[in-house]
């Protein structure tokens, strides 16, 4: 055997040994952020609806001088106690909420905005935090209390006591949003609304708060504090572009959370030498950036595709509608829309495209099968060509009416390209318009809707137009 | 009918007093609502028109005074009243459709925990049927003309089968066919022995739409049927100094009295 045939049999089987889970710690590591990753999709989809999403972010700092302080505390109680995790926890609990606390309070006085508010409590929090880790590590004992864990999290040392405790608590929060998501939808959307309905918006918040301190805290061992935010807030960004409900948001948004968990853990088992979190957090970028481009509500790749379609049909309508307006005066002949030839050089002297800009367009037009082409280089509507020509010209000049008469009555969801005109109006105007423009306005005319049930009468049709 | 075996007013409001940062807003309102009537509240920007139905609400605190609906204190009588708020306060971005935002004003009903029902459903999309937004339904909100939003929030305040209606500035920036819409459902709702208090800013159609009026400028000027006292006296003392805006409703209500 080959050294490079052993290399990558030696390749597959370490892919085969992640991808099986046959290591049990790999096992236990997936399964803690996934169970992370999913409830915290869940809580950061309200909280971002909420328009909270950095609170988030403030409680994550604001953990870290609890984490120094409980150290200290339990250190000075009884030596070597210090780096019990349950009261590391608790300290980051109650600092967390106390920094909240605080952010509110402080966005209470008035010249004080909410953002800068927060803002200030995060780098406040954070710095005593610091002071105090750093004054730990200068300790005799403080050297291997290990606290930076928590600045960086550890997902590949998880343990399964720490896997029960992240279940405990995603299983909670994503058990209270399960029973709760009609009131949380309603806070979310009309919190005044519902203050005035009678339900405790206050209370409701308050439990919000909590269930994002929850996950924080216990997110802080596997992800690290500094990139738990990711967690909560890129799933349900990334969601947002694939639905436009509620609870779909709220369930993407935790199978995208997860997805990305178990991205990262896969990939940084394959390649050991990134940190967990730090991979995690990319993986769940890369999926808010596939998101971001293809999502189907409003990805950037089908709006791009939406406004090219788009400009494309508007120049077919000029183009069809041009064609019908060089037509008009030969009308008094039956077929004299499909059958009169139309020079590229009348096209021209309408002097709404260069030549460079016609002929592609031509072309469009003879693949969409509007226009053909004959041996001089002629062109001709085809059938369809004709009732679109028909159409275009009539929206046009409909919609010139429109613009004259009525410009006043604002016009609801109008577009002014193809058939979409009439029905955005209302019957009784469109048949106003009409009968004006029969009547009033000798000059500017009308053909008659192809979409109407009798034939239209097109050679009944005057033959001037408006300059 | 309720309002028939009811003595008591829809809304009765005694010595009400609302103060921001110490500032009062409003001073002692003392109003009494008729049942079966539409109410125009009309006054000048920052006479407390908004500030007043909030109050009411408790949404925001009063400083003093008492407010009761049909007798009895706001939380005893939560069902009976609905609110309609601006339609500016809420993100129309938000992922849910016109539907679901009709639901939501059934969730008193339906009560903690309880899942939304297909009943409940249906019931909602009556009430879009009732405002013309039936083909509007599965509409993520965002997509809906302001007037279809304004409409979105009559239809949720619709489904609560309240007796009295709050409604902050529904005819703000709407289109005219959305104008007629909620006139034609004020209307419907004064039949049914319903009474509904309506900030409104237009001061040109309160004689057509409206029974009575509360003039409102941070205290009550005046309130009562329209025919008694919207009147030129009373619109200069709530509006003050701006001359200009009186003549042109004066000119009109000289042109309404011709015609009349």
């Amino acid at each position: 055997m080959s050294p490079f045939e052993s290399l990558s049999l030696l390749a597959v089987t370490e892919w085969a040994r992640v991808f099986l889970l046959r290591d049990y710690n790999t096992r236990i590591v997936l399964c803690g952020t996934v169970l992370l990753g999913i409830a915290g999709g869940v809580i950061g989809a309200l909280m971002l609806l909420r328009k909270r999403a950095l609170v988030a972010d403030v409680a994550s700092h604001a953990a870290l001088p609890g984490i120094g302080a409980a150290y200290l505390l339990m250190e000075s109680y009884r030596p070597d106690s210090g780096r019990w995790v349950p009261g590391l926890l608790l300290g980051a609990t109650i600092s967390a909420a106390l920094g909240l606390l605080f952010a509110q309070g402080m966005g209470r006085i008035r010249r004080i905005k909410e953002d800068a508010a927060l803002a200030i409590t995060l780098s406040l929090f954070f710095g005593v935090g610091i002071a105090l880790l750093t004054w730990i590590q200068a300790l005799p004992t403080g050297h291997a209390a290990g606290l930076s864990e928590f600045l960086f999290g550890k997902a590949a040392a998880l343990l399964a006591r720490d896997i029960t405790s992240i279940a405990v608590a995603g299983g909670i929060a994503v058990g209270v949003v399960v029973l709760l998501r009609k009131e949380f939808c309603l806070l979310c959307f009309d919190s005044e609304y519902a203050l005035a309905s009678g339900w405790p918006v206050h209370g409701l918040d308050v439990l919000l708060t909590a269930l994002v301190i929850m996950m924080t805290v216990v997110g802080m061992q596997s992800v690290g504090l500094l990139l738990i935010v990711a967690l909560m807030v890129l799933p349900p960004t990334a969601a947002r572009f694939w639905t436009d409900r509620f609870e779909p948001l709220l369930w993407l948004s935790g199978t995208i959370g997860g997805a990305s968990a178990a991205g990262g853990v896969i990939l940084s088992a394959l390649v050991p030498k990134f940190a967990a979190g730090a991979v995690i957090v990319l993986s769940g970028s890369l999926l808010f950036a596939l998101s971001f481009l293809f999502g189907t509500r409003r990805g950037v790749w089908w709006r791009y595709r939406g406004t090219a379609a788009t400009q494309r049909q508007i120049a077919l309508d000029d183009l069809l509608r041009a064609c019908y307006e060089i037509l008009e005066p030969y009308l008094h002949s039956p077929d004299a829309l499909t059958e009169h030839p139309i020079a590229q050089s009348e096209l021209l002297q309408k002097g709404r495209w260069s030549l460079a800009r016609l002929q592609p367009l031509l072309r469009l037009a003879e693949r969409s099968d509007l226009l053909r082409r004959d041996f001089q280089d002629r062109w001709r509507l085809t059938a369809t060509g004709r009732r679109a020509a028909i159409q275009a010209a009539r929206n046009h000049r409909l919609w010139e009416l429109y613009l004259i008469h009525y410009a006043d009555i604002p016009l609801v969801g109008a577009d002014r390209s193809a058939d979409a005109f009439e029905h955005s109006l209302r019957p009784e105007i469109l048949e106003q318009l009409e009968t004006m423009l029969e009547t009033q306005s000798p000059r500017l005319t009308v053909p008659s809707n192809p979409h109407a049930p009798h034939d239209p009468k097109l050679s009944a049709t005057a033959t001037e137009v408006r300059p | 009918m309720h309002f028939m075996n009811n003595a008591s007013p829809p809304l009765n409001v005694h010595d009400l007093t609302v103060a921001y940062q110490r500032q009062p807003v409003l001073w002692n309102v003392d109003y009494a609502a008729p049942a079966a009537r539409l109410v125009a509240i009309v006054g000048p920007n920052g006479a407390g028109k908004s500030t007043l139905i909030k109050a009411l609400l408790e949404l925001i605190p009063r400083a003093t005074g008492e407010v009761q609906f049909f007798g009895q204190s706001y939380a005893e009588s939560r069902q009976r009243v609905a609110y309609v708020p601006q339609r500016t306060t809420v993100d129309w971005d938000f992922p849910v459709t016109a539907h679901d935002v009709v639901t939501m004003g059934l969730y008193g009903r339906l009560g903690w925990f309880r899942p939304v029902t297909r009943a409940a459903r249906l019931e909602a999309l009556e009430a879009l049927e009732r405002v013309g937004l039936a083909d509007f339904a599965r509409r993520q909100i965002s997509q809906l003309s302001g007037g279809q939003q304004q409409r979105v929030f009559l239809a949720r305040a619709l489904v609560q089968r309240a007796d009295l209606y709050l409604m902050d500035e529904p005819f703000a920036g709407v289109d005219a066919a959305t104008e007629r819409t909620i006139i034609g459902l004020l209307q419907a709702l004064r039949s049914e022995g319903k009474t509904a208090l309506v900030v409104h800013h237009d001061l040109q159609t309160v004689q057509e739409y409206f029974d009575d009026v509360l003039l409102l400028n941070m205290r009550v000027i005046a309130a009562g049927p329209v025919a008694t006292v919207f009147n030129a006296e009373n619109l200069k003392r709530t509006y003050g100094g701006k001359l200009a805006l009186l003549d042109q409703v004066g000119h009109q209500m000289v042109l309404a009295g011709r015609t009349q």
